[in-house]
């Protein structure tokens, strides 16, 4: 006969499971809300950029002017609008009309005879929009350099750069930027799903009083605390695979680990992230106040340090120490290496026990909160 | 079913003695850095085999004793046994033996009944062979076998309530804790309730149960009386009420054509030397003497030539009052700042026809009523009985599928605002905004109401005054005391001074020198003439009104005065009908003619 402790347990479980199954909201949570975070993710945090709309202003009316600016006109990059004023674009730029300006002055002919001169034309640049100012210069660039090349193998001579440049990129050779970012998406995306699961059930349970009835029967908090996680553990693990699915097969984004080891990392991050929901509803004992705080507490922290975006080891000390805190770093910097590196165990191990340590503090914490009394 | 033990270490703690299942001692309970104490002084014990009552008003500390008792708070100070454990240190052990139902009945409103009870089986650890003769057992004994596929969120007040107790009840406990079970239960679920709970006593189960009905009380073998934290009295209600024998009497015949002048009565008598406590039941006065007063000069209270002094049998609630030293004076200070109303001969409150269909089901059919001017009209049925439906349609909260509701002759829904101003509406619960001040709340009532300038300013400062709103005006409308939270909605509700005056519950679980001090307002308020109509599960509310109409299953099944009521059910078996056995002998007669008429449809 199975102990009295285990008979407890289950009847929680299969309670709760019967919960989610009738509930909307954790449908919601557990299903819905991975789809349209994915695809919003996907779809918005594009950090490259094609038909990037410019200004061309063609002062110099000699043939091989006209011939770069031709060159400007055929890239898929630019979206070019031919003027012969600087000014006239000037407008535009103000208001955002086009993200710069690419200038082919009168003295373009005559700098191209002489050899030696540098670069003889202008990019002028929106600087509030730092990153397509960056991708406006190296585009820009790009063109000039391969019109060179083209122009020197016409004349049957080598076109001879002044710094020869061979970038070579590891783990996301095309440097698509949504295949390190997609990743990262999901860790942001499974913490906001998992602090929402259980953050509202545990409140919801103190709400409407049957926590007080549980408490007052065998069952120890220890037990309804695992009662509670492994259903919403299962839910979890299949929102994860419900982005998985999404990033390999819509957005194309390679995946070089093996899905155990995926499994193995979202399990030890999933139990931080529900932790920190039945911290958050340990405390609150308010599905609505637990909601807001799990969005507040889950969300914002795992988007501004998980090195989602932007990397913590650029911020300063107090910060980078804080981001340390965050589950969702761990769980990013594993995603990343999974997604494309492959199962790089020295690197995944250490991340995996910082999630750990976070998921223990957590239940920790919640079990010292629940711990049988009610007020 | 035996009381085996749940966990091998069970055996070994020690057996309590059969005489005492708890055993309390100066028990005393401070939240956190709380200023004040929860709970002080407690010192009792409970046995087996009886209904203890914790008898008390809203925040008398009785749900702090019943967690106290669960072991699911730990107490500041004294010593406390529970069948013969610490319930601080030993609460696992403790918790195998008793059965607790929380307030709200701690169910799961998205499981199903069966499914509830197999959870509480489950976490309860009883034997699996056990299990089904068990729910057969808990089922039947509380009426809910042909409701197991039921969802507990779909159950009426009623059922959930005796769900609770077969949850509570899964595994024979030694000790049942009720926590205010009876609350927003109607008469009949909680006639079966007690039915229930004096069987599980009979059977050796000692029972507390918690309540803020002082009625209850007198049911109970042994009562522990609470008031603001502190225990007034421990022993039989008899003991109790016994202190009061033969200084209670009633004031018969005060009647007049127009039905007020017992109001009148009760106010002056209040005023009378030796007269420490007066309610208004039916037709009747029902006075409390002081000890050793002389029996009052009924020529004072201009009770008229017929009136006459009867002696009745004390009841737990004359004996709470005399122990607290008496209730409040019967002059209200609102009602002698408002004005007459003017007299209208027409009906101020009409029904005509109400009907409000919600998809298939029909929840009012065809109420009609009317209410004259000065009167207090309550309306009372079961809970799900359309009750509340034809409340809010009279008020105007909800439209009638077919009908009128009609006030001052003004038709609800067509001239809304013009009637609404005649309106003043007070819910106990729900009527104030908790998160604003004393002050922001009256401001903001007063400008609902559409009152302006200087005349909103002395209406507010009016209402101050009166209710004693001084000190807690910035006070959050959460935060403060129950008697207080209720003076400030009913100011709220009558800044305006409306000519009609809806009140729902308005004082349930109140403490009932805050609930004289309420019904003294009305009174005073209905002899200026205002129109009155109330809506509630309490019987001591329902005395004071002038008639009453019983709804049940949508439709007005009786009306008349409290006495009417009273006397129709009178009879053999019922000598002395109250009116909680009208009520009860009223529906359970309409289920019967019911059931007739079927039965006549199916051999026609």
């Amino acid at each position: 006969m199975r102990s009295l402790a285990a008979r407890r347990l289950s009847a929680i479980m299969v309670k709760e499971m019967l919960q989610i199954v009738r509930d909307p909201s954790s449908i919601l949570i557990g299903f819905i809300l991975p789809i349209f975070l994915t695809l919003l993710s996907g779809y918005s945090t594009n950090l490259d950029l094609d038909h990037l709309r410019i200004g061309l202003v063609i002062e110099d009316s000699s043939p091989e002017a006209q011939d770069l600016a031709a060159s400007f006109l055929a890239t898929k990059y630019f979206d070019a609008r031919v003027g012969r004023d600087r000014r006239e674009f000037a407008d535009d730029m103000t208001s955002g009309k086009v993200a710069g300006i690419v200038v082919i002055p009168q003295t373009f002919s005559r700098d191209m005879a002489q050899a030696s001169a540098s670069v003889p034309f202008q990019i002028i640049a929106d600087g509030s929009v730092p990153n397509t100012a960056q991708f406006l210069q190296n585009y820009a660039q790009g063109v000039w350099l391969s019109w060179m090349d083209v122009r020197a193998e016409s004349k049957g001579a080598k076109f001879a750069q002044p710094v020869h440049l061979a970038p070579r990129t590891w783990f996301n050779q095309e440097l698509v930027s949504l295949n390190s970012l997609l990743p990262g998406g999901m860790a942001i995306n499974l913490t906001l799903i998992g602090a929402l699961l259980t953050a509202l059930v545990v409140a919801r349970e103190w709400e409407r009083g049957t926590m007080e009835a549980m408490l007052a029967t065998p069952v120890g908090p220890f037990e309804m605390l695992l009662g509670k996680l492994v259903p919403y553990f299962l839910l979890g693990m299949a929102a994860m695979f419900i982005c998985l699915g999404i990033t390999l097969l819509l957005f194309h984004v390679p995946f070089r680990g093996s899905i155990l080891a995926l499994m193995a990392v979202s399990a030890v991050f999933m139990i931080s992230a529900l932790g920190l929901g039945l911290f958050i509803s340990s405390v609150a004992r308010n599905q609505f106040v637990a909601a807001q705080a799990a969005i507040l507490a889950a969300f914002l922290p795992a988007y501004f340090l998980s090195g989602y975006v932007f990397e913590p080891s650029g911020m300063p000390l107090p910060i980078q120490l804080l981001s340390r805190a965050i589950a969702a770093r761990y769980y990013v910097s594993c995603l990343k290496t999974l997604f494309l590196v492959g199962d790089a165990w020295p690197l995944l191990l250490p991340n995996m026990g910082g999630m750990a340590l976070i998921a223990a503090v957590l239940l920790g914490l919640t079990l010292k909160n629940t711990a049988r009394k009610v007020a | 079913m035996s009381a085996q033990p749940l966990d091998a270490r069970l055996v070994s703690a020690p057996a309590s003695p059969a005489s005492v299942l708890i055993e309390a001692q100066g028990l005393a309970m401070r939240y956190g850095s709380s200023a004040t104490l929860a709970l002080e002084g407690i010192t009792a014990s409970i046995r087996p085999g009886l209904i203890t009552g914790l008898v008390g008003p809203d925040g008398a500390g009785k749900t702090t004793l019943m967690r106290l008792l669960a072991g699911l708070v730990d107490a500041s100070q004294g010593s406390l046994r529970v069948l013969g454990l610490n319930p601080a240190t030993q609460s696992r052990e403790l918790h195998a033996r008793i059965g607790y139902m929380p307030q709200k009945f701690g169910l799961y409103e998205d499981l199903t009944v069966a499914e509830n009870l197999r959870l509480y089986a489950e976490v309860r650890g009883l034997p699996a062979a056990e299990r089904a003769a068990t729910f057969d057992r808990l089922l039947g004994f509380t009426g809910l076998a042909s409701f197991t596929s039921r969802l507990a969120g779909r159950l009426s007040g009623g059922m959930k309530q005796k769900l609770g107790l077969a949850c509570a009840m899964i595994k024979r406990p030694e000790l049942l804790l009720l926590d205010e079970p009876s609350v927003g239960v109607d008469p009949i679920s909680r006639r079966e309730l007690w039915r229930m709970v004096r069987e599980l006593a009979d059977d050796g189960i000692g029972v507390v149960w918690s309540t803020s009905y002082l009625d209850e009380a007198e049911g109970c073998d042994e009562v522990l009386l609470l008031s603001g934290g502190k225990m007034l009295f421990v022993g039989k209600p008899t003991d109790l009420t016994g202190r009061v024998q033969g200084r209670v009497v009633q004031v018969r015949g005060a009647s007049d054509p127009k039905g007020g002048s017992r109001r009148g009565v009760l106010r002056r008598a209040l005023g009378l030397p030796g007269i420490i406590d007066g309610v208004i039941q039916g037709r009747h006065v029902r006075l409390v003497l002081a000890k050793d007063a002389p029996l009052p000069d009924l020529s004072a209270m201009r009770a008229g030539p017929q009136a006459e002094l009867v002696q009745v049998a004390p009841r737990f609630e004359d004996a709470f009052l005399d122990i607290l030293g008496g209730g409040p004076g019967g002059v209200s200070a609102l009602a002698e700042r408002m004005a007459n109303k003017p007299p209208n001969e027409n009906s101020l409150v009409e029904a005509r026809g109400l009907t409000k269909r919600f998809g298939d089901f029909t929840a009012a059919r065809d109420i009609t009523f009317a209410i004259r001017q000065g009167e207090i009209f309550g309306l009372l049925g079961p809970n799900g009985a359309g009750k509340s439906t034809t409340f809010k349609m009279m008020c105007g909260l909800l439209k009638p599928t077919a009908g009128q509701a009609l006030v001052d002759g003004l038709v609800l829904g067509k001239s809304k605002g013009a009637a609404r101003e005649r309106i003043g509406y007070m819910a106990q619960k729900f009527s104030l905004y908790g998160t604003l001040s004393v002050r922001q709340n009256l401001d903001f009532f007063s400008g609902v109401y559409g009152l302006e300038g200087a005349v909103r300013k002395r209406a507010v400062e009016g209402m101050i005054e009166t209710f004693g709103l001084s000190p807690h005006l910035s006070a959050s409308a959460d935060e403060l005391p129950l008697g207080f939270k209720q003076r400030l909605a009913l100011a709220c509700a009558v800044m305006h001074e409306p000519a009609v005056l809806f009140l729902d519950e308005p004082t349930s679980g109140v403490d009932p020198i805050t609930r004289r001090e309420f019904w003294t307002h009305i009174n005073g308020m209905v002899e200026r003439g205002v129109t009155v109509m109330v809506t509630t599960h309490f019987m001591d509310e329902a005395e004071y009104c002038d008639r009453i109409g019983l709804v049940y299953r949508g439709r007005v099944i009786a009306m008349g005065s409290p006495d009417d009521l009273k006397d129709g059910v009178r009879g053999p078996d019922l000598i002395e009908p109250s009116l909680e056995d009208a009520f009860v002998t009223l529906v359970e007669k309409d289920d019967q003619d019911q059931a007739q008429g079927l039965n006549r449809e199916v051999a026609a």
